[in-house]
């Protein structure tokens, strides 16, 4: 396995993969602005959204952290933030400036649309020019944080293209990267098997108790035994039958011999290497952009029926064991793992196939998400909004 | 060819791994963590990435896949039939 690459090293030490010059609202107010500026100045990328106003609580704190995040992760060069006001703008543009990366924000009270999409178009048109310039230098491959979630899985997604991932992700532990997995609720039904590989009764009791909180809340909401939203209707199509059928697969992806070493609340960003659980959601959209908020590079995505996501700053690869799949929504595919279940490939060369893929992404090549213009970028929401 | 695939020996139902298999067909099914195969004969059509059964169950047994418990049987499945919503659901939600 090479065990080098081409990135750009940040500021703060961390290295991205990508080089993006991002427009980011702060609230629903400002993605008209926000977009203006996008158009105005080529080569930059808004990030529009539904949310930031009236949040309170933990449900306000998992928005900040999300657009921090996702403003520091090393694959954005730099940002313009824009929000209706200043104070929650310039708690943003903070959060951003601790990485030493070039951010400035905007408000658009007191201002208008029309002069704030001039001063921010300005900013913006400097840090292209200046991100253009960034180079790319050799970086270890133990630099590479990298994340999974699988997506409108199904029984081909447990035999082949999961345990690929987890095979991959053996070797990326065994070499020092940073990983992470999550999907809680997709997890019932083999949460002991998790629990056992956690590295300690401290991360134990940790990872049971996100288990048992989003549990509860399953139990306080539901209306039935939740079959056609998980497992989803398109799991079932694909022949998933059970929540603990689709946990077993699932679980499959952190491999055998890699340690659970610690737990993340959502969007929360890891302190050392090694493999850590983050409590999400199992919506593919919604954990893709928790995990690029924590700051992960390049996203392992295993699809059974074909799921299509992509992120707005984290480049998805997908994987495919199912040959009709493969077959019938070849552009939105990555990597062909079908080879597994006709034993035309053993599984170490189907790890082997992914980590290839994984250099060629960090090296550069465009993922089908990327190239098809798929950036997804959906906030985990808590609760009503006050 | 691999008509469907299973995890360990002990399972109780195999995935479909291919497109076409109809009732009568006869089945060459791989032990994933063993790399080898058995035989066995499809009662029903199975559409792609669907299970068959590996053995006959009735309600209230165990659906063993991956060597675990992955349900319960809530109507009889024969060998050989297909095994999925209508005839086994989750013991947890």
């Amino acid at each position: 396995m090479q065990n080098v690459f081409q990135g750009y090293r940040r500021q703060n030490g961390r290295v991205g993969v990508r080089n993006h010059v991002v427009i980011l609202p702060v609230d629903d107010l400002s993605n008209a602005a926000c977009e203006a500026v996008a158009n105005n100045v080529k080569g930059t990328l808004a990030i529009p959204h539904p949310y930031g106003r009236l949040q309170f609580g933990a449900d306000l704190e998992l928005h900040f952290r999300t657009l921090i995040g996702t403003g520091s992760n090393p694959n954005v060069a730099a940002v313009v933030v824009i929000g209706i006001e200043e104070q929650w703008t310039k708690k943003v543009v903070d959060g951003i400036a601790a990485t030493g990366k070039p951010v400035q924000g905007f408000g658009i009270e007191l201002h208008g649309d029309h002069d704030t999409i001039m001063r921010a178009s300005k900013a913006a048109k400097e840090y292209v020019q200046w991100a253009s310039e960034q180079v790319r230098s050799e970086c270890r491959l133990s630099d590479l944080w990298v994340s999974t979630k699988c997506g409108e899985s199904d029984t081909t997604s447990g035999c082949g293209s999961n345990p690929t991932v987890g095979d991959a992700f053996d070797k990326l532990y065994a070499a020092g990267c940073t990983l992470v997995f999550g999907e809680t609720t997709e997890l019932t039904g083999g949460e002991q098997i998790v629990a056992a590989r956690c590295r300690d009764d401290q991360v134990r009791a940790e990872f049971m108790r996100m288990f048992d909180r989003y549990q509860q809340v399953v139990e306080r909401h539901k209306t039935s035994d939740l079959t056609d939203s998980q497992p989803t209707k398109g799991n079932i199509a694909g022949g998933l039958t059970t929540i603990e059928e689709k946990a077993l697969g699932n679980i499959q992806k952190i491999g055998r011999k890699c340690t659970v070493d610690g737990v993340l609340d959502k969007a929360e960003t890891p302190s050392h290497a090694g493999l850590w659980f983050m409590d999400s959601s199992s919506a593919a959209a919604e954990m893709v952009t928790l995990c690029a908020a924590a700051g992960f590079v390049v996203h392992f995505f295993p699809t059974g029926q074909g799921n299509v996501i992509g992120n707005p700053i984290l480049p998805v690869i997908k994987l495919c064991a199912n040959p009709r799949t493969v077959r019938t929504m070849s552009e939105h595919i990555d990597v062909d793992t079908t080879g597994l279940l006709q034993r035309e490939m053993t599984m170490d060369e189907a790890g082997n196939k992914l980590i290839d893929m994984m250099f060629r992404t960090a090296n550069g090549r465009l993922t089908a998400a990327e190239a098809l213009g798929h950036r997804e970028f959906v906030l985990t929401r808590l609760y009503e909004s006050a | 060819m691999i008509h469907c695939v299973l995890h360990d020996p002990n399972d109780s139902v195999a995935v479909v791994v291919v497109e076409g298999v109809t009732a009568g067909s006869p089945l060459t099914g791989l032990i994933l963590d063993e790399d080898r195969t058995i035989a066995l004969e499809c009662r029903q059509d199975i559409p792609i990435g669907h299970k068959v059964a590996l053995k006959d169950m009735a309600v209230g047994d165990t659906v063993i896949k991956y060597g675990v418990d992955i349900g319960k049987v809530v109507a009889p499945i024969r060998k050989g039939e297909h095994a999925h919503v209508h005839n086994i659901k989750t013991k947890r939600w």
